[in-house]
């Protein structure tokens, strides 16, 4: 899964110059760790979205004693109600998913745009949201997601919400120094001189290219929201009328799943989400490498060391 | 003079999300309408009057910025209100907690940045073979494991061998100081193997990366030119210079280790300031989960202001 680093002194090759468009799409195909990631997520995505169908068993129905055991019937056993595991897990990762998809909308179209507006606009604006930025970096999120859901009360609309409007702080930085080195392109100025609007600007010119890196960072964030919501739902923040892949660790810890010996009341819906977020990192990650030359340094950074220009190809980013 | 600058800029930094983190600790108590204080008397059907004197004795009949500003003056003498839940002042129950978490997060901290170090170095010194695909791996299977679930699964491994619950036993009487301190190990095992297990993954791979970026500078090819051993290598030339962005990351990383203690000392029932944010959701303990979030916030902040000078001590050229 390494990508091989170049030996020093090796003959650097210029990479060929490729089209942004359908860059997406062949990083996963030639990067076996993406290309597997995402195989994965859109078994996972599927199966959720079939729940309603292919879901073995009624979702609200008692099948058989509670924590009941594995068997033929039901392979991954009964939870503490006595519903099918397997259904539980196809529902819960719908929810989980779409706590997942929502909250990272609602934090790229904050970070997108306190992004796009720094970089583009520059001076005073980019200076003045970037300080927010940076006091919103430091403050720990998981902590204010807490308070907030706390004092919110629990439903799913809020998890969502609260979870948004925390994570939207590393995409307003990855977007910010991209459209900052886009904004300086010749076309772009080209189209500033030939008197576009700067709305003009920044969706015909200025998002196409940031586009791929949004894409990448969308897949990061996703993860990120998943586990935040299990750490909510662990916490009895979660919406109580709804099971998804953290309400159910959450209950099967409540109801004593473990003393019980229920093991697999508490370890399939746990893998699920490692799985979901492995395979988020993977091909978030090889995105984000292949795209942000920059970031194979300084990745996880929030600041910009001091960076010559790369010899080969670094590490993956992750 | 610009090293100074920096120091100072870096602390008034410090100081002005400290006080961003109070301001937002105010609002989202006070200024939510229906919610947190308001509906503070806990009385259901209270009386009008009994309403207008709790909130009289609360200071709620207030301005909003009056409130705020006697909010930062008893802040500012340390006053954290009084628990709901067993009516103690929240600085006390606070400061019990918090000298529990320190050992324990510590401990686990540690355990990830020497396991992170050690795969991550060798990850990246011996590229392109089964020890690095087998420590990346490794990593980031366990940086994709929710923290509290990977709990658990330690609890379901070792239920019977370890303690798996609170931080002492209760029925030891008179135990003699040796005793105490086996039994505080043994209790203590547990949640700092799952914190150091969550975080290490993530230090591998920033490990290996910034390992990986250093070995392919100039500097590296010259000293292997001149025929140094390659532990010289890696000793004096590749690891002193990564270590820049490893300590740096590894500060970034304090926010996690926040949400990793709150969930670690969740699942283990450990009696720190983790359990006690957990403890105050459950019971709606606003004062306790406003205080909480503060300790939390200001240890964050603290620790990332220590990164920032450590750095600049490591590497003076930064001054930003």
């Amino acid at each position: 899964m390494s990508v091989a680093v170049r030996e020093p002194g090796a003959v650097i090759e210029s990479e060929p110059i490729r089209s942004r468009r359908g860059i997406v799409w062949e990083t996963i195909r030639r990067r076996p760790s993406a290309a597997i990631g995402s195989a994965i997520l859109l078994v996972i995505v599927l199966g959720a979205l079939l729940a309603p169908w292919l879901a073995p068993y009624d979702l609200h129905k008692q099948v058989g004693p509670v924590f009941g055991h594995p068997s033929w019937s039901h392979p991954l056993g009964l939870d503490d109600g006595g519903i099918d595991m397997v259904t539980l897990l196809m529902w819960g990762a719908r929810v989980s998913l779409v706590v997942g998809f929502a909250a990272t909308f609602v934090s790229m179209v904050i970070g997108g745009t306190i992004g796009v507006a720094a970089g583009y606009f520059g001076g005073k604006t980019d200076t003045t949201l970037m300080r927010i930025t940076d006091y919103f970096l430091v403050i720990p999120d998981v902590p204010l997601m807490i308070v907030v859901a706390a004092i919110w009360g629990p439903s799913l609309f809020h998890i969502i919400i609260v979870i948004g409007i925390l994570l939207w702080t590393s995409t307003a930085r990855v977007i910010r120094a991209q459209v900052k080195s886009v904004r300086e392109r010749v076309y772009v100025k080209r189209a500033r001189s030939l008197g576009a609007s700067h709305t003009r600007i920044v969706f015909r010119h200025v998002l196409p290219q940031v586009a791929p890196l949004l894409i990448a960072n969308t897949v990061l964030t996703i993860a990120v929201a998943i586990f935040d919501e299990t750490a909510l739902a662990f916490l009895g923040l979660g919406d109580p009328s709804r099971i998804s892949l953290g309400k159910m660790i959450e209950n099967a810890f409540q109801r004593a799943a473990i003393s019980t010996g229920a093991w697999y009341a508490i370890v399939p819906p746990g893998l699920l989400v490692a799985v979901i977020i492995l395979s988020c990192s993977l091909v978030g990650g090889a995105l984000e490498d292949a795209l942000n030359p920059r970031l194979r340094v300084a990745h996880l950074s929030a600041r910009s060391f001091r960076l010559r220009p790369l010899v080969g190809r670094g590490g993956e980013a992750v | 003079m610009r090293g100074a600058d920096y120091v100072i800029k870096r602390i008034a930094f410090a100081l002005l999300t400290v006080f961003i983190a109070v301001t937002i600790n105010f609002a989202l108590f006070r200024l939510a309408p229906g919610t947190a204080v308001t509906n503070l008397a806990r009385v259901p059907h209270a009386t009008p009057e009994t309403r207008l004197a709790l909130k009289r004795e609360f200071g709620l009949d207030k301005s909003k910025l009056d409130q705020y500003f006697i909010y930062l003056k008893q802040l500012s003498r340390g006053n954290l209100g009084i628990s709901f839940e067993n009516s103690q002042p929240v600085r006390d129950n606070l400061k019990t907690a918090l000298i529990n978490t320190i050992p324990m997060v510590l401990l686990g901290t540690l355990f990830a940045i020497v396991i992170g170090t050690i795969t991550g170095v060798l990850a990246a010194w011996r590229r392109g073979t089964a020890a690095e695909g087998a420590s990346v791996t490794t990593a980031l299977a366990f940086y994709s494991m929710p923290t509290h679930w990977l709990g658990l699964m330690l609890v379901i491994l070792f239920a019977g061998t370890l303690p798996t619950g609170g931080m002492t036993n209760d029925f030891l009487i008179n135990p003699s100081f040796w005793q105490h301190f086996k039994d505080l190990v043994a209790h203590i095992t547990l949640p700092a193997l799952t914190l150091g297990l969550v975080l290490f993954g993530e230090y591998t791979l920033i490990v290996r990366s910034a390992m990986l970026e250093t070995l392919s500078e100039d500097y590296i090819l010259t000293a292997r030119a001149k025929g140094l051993r390659p532990a010289a290598i890696l000793r004096m030339h590749a690891l002193r210079n990564a270590m820049l962005p490893i300590a740096t990351l590894i500060a970034l990383s304090l926010g996690y280790i926040v949400a990793g203690a709150i969930l670690v000392e969740t699942v283990f029932s450990w009696p720190g300031i983790g359990r006690a944010v957990y403890d105050a959701v459950l019971a709606r303990d606003y004062p306790m989960l406003q205080g909480a979030f503060l300790v939390l916030t200001v240890s964050v902040v603290f620790f990332n202001l220590v990164a920032d000078l450590l750095y600049f001590k490591l590497d003076p050229r930064i001054t930003e």
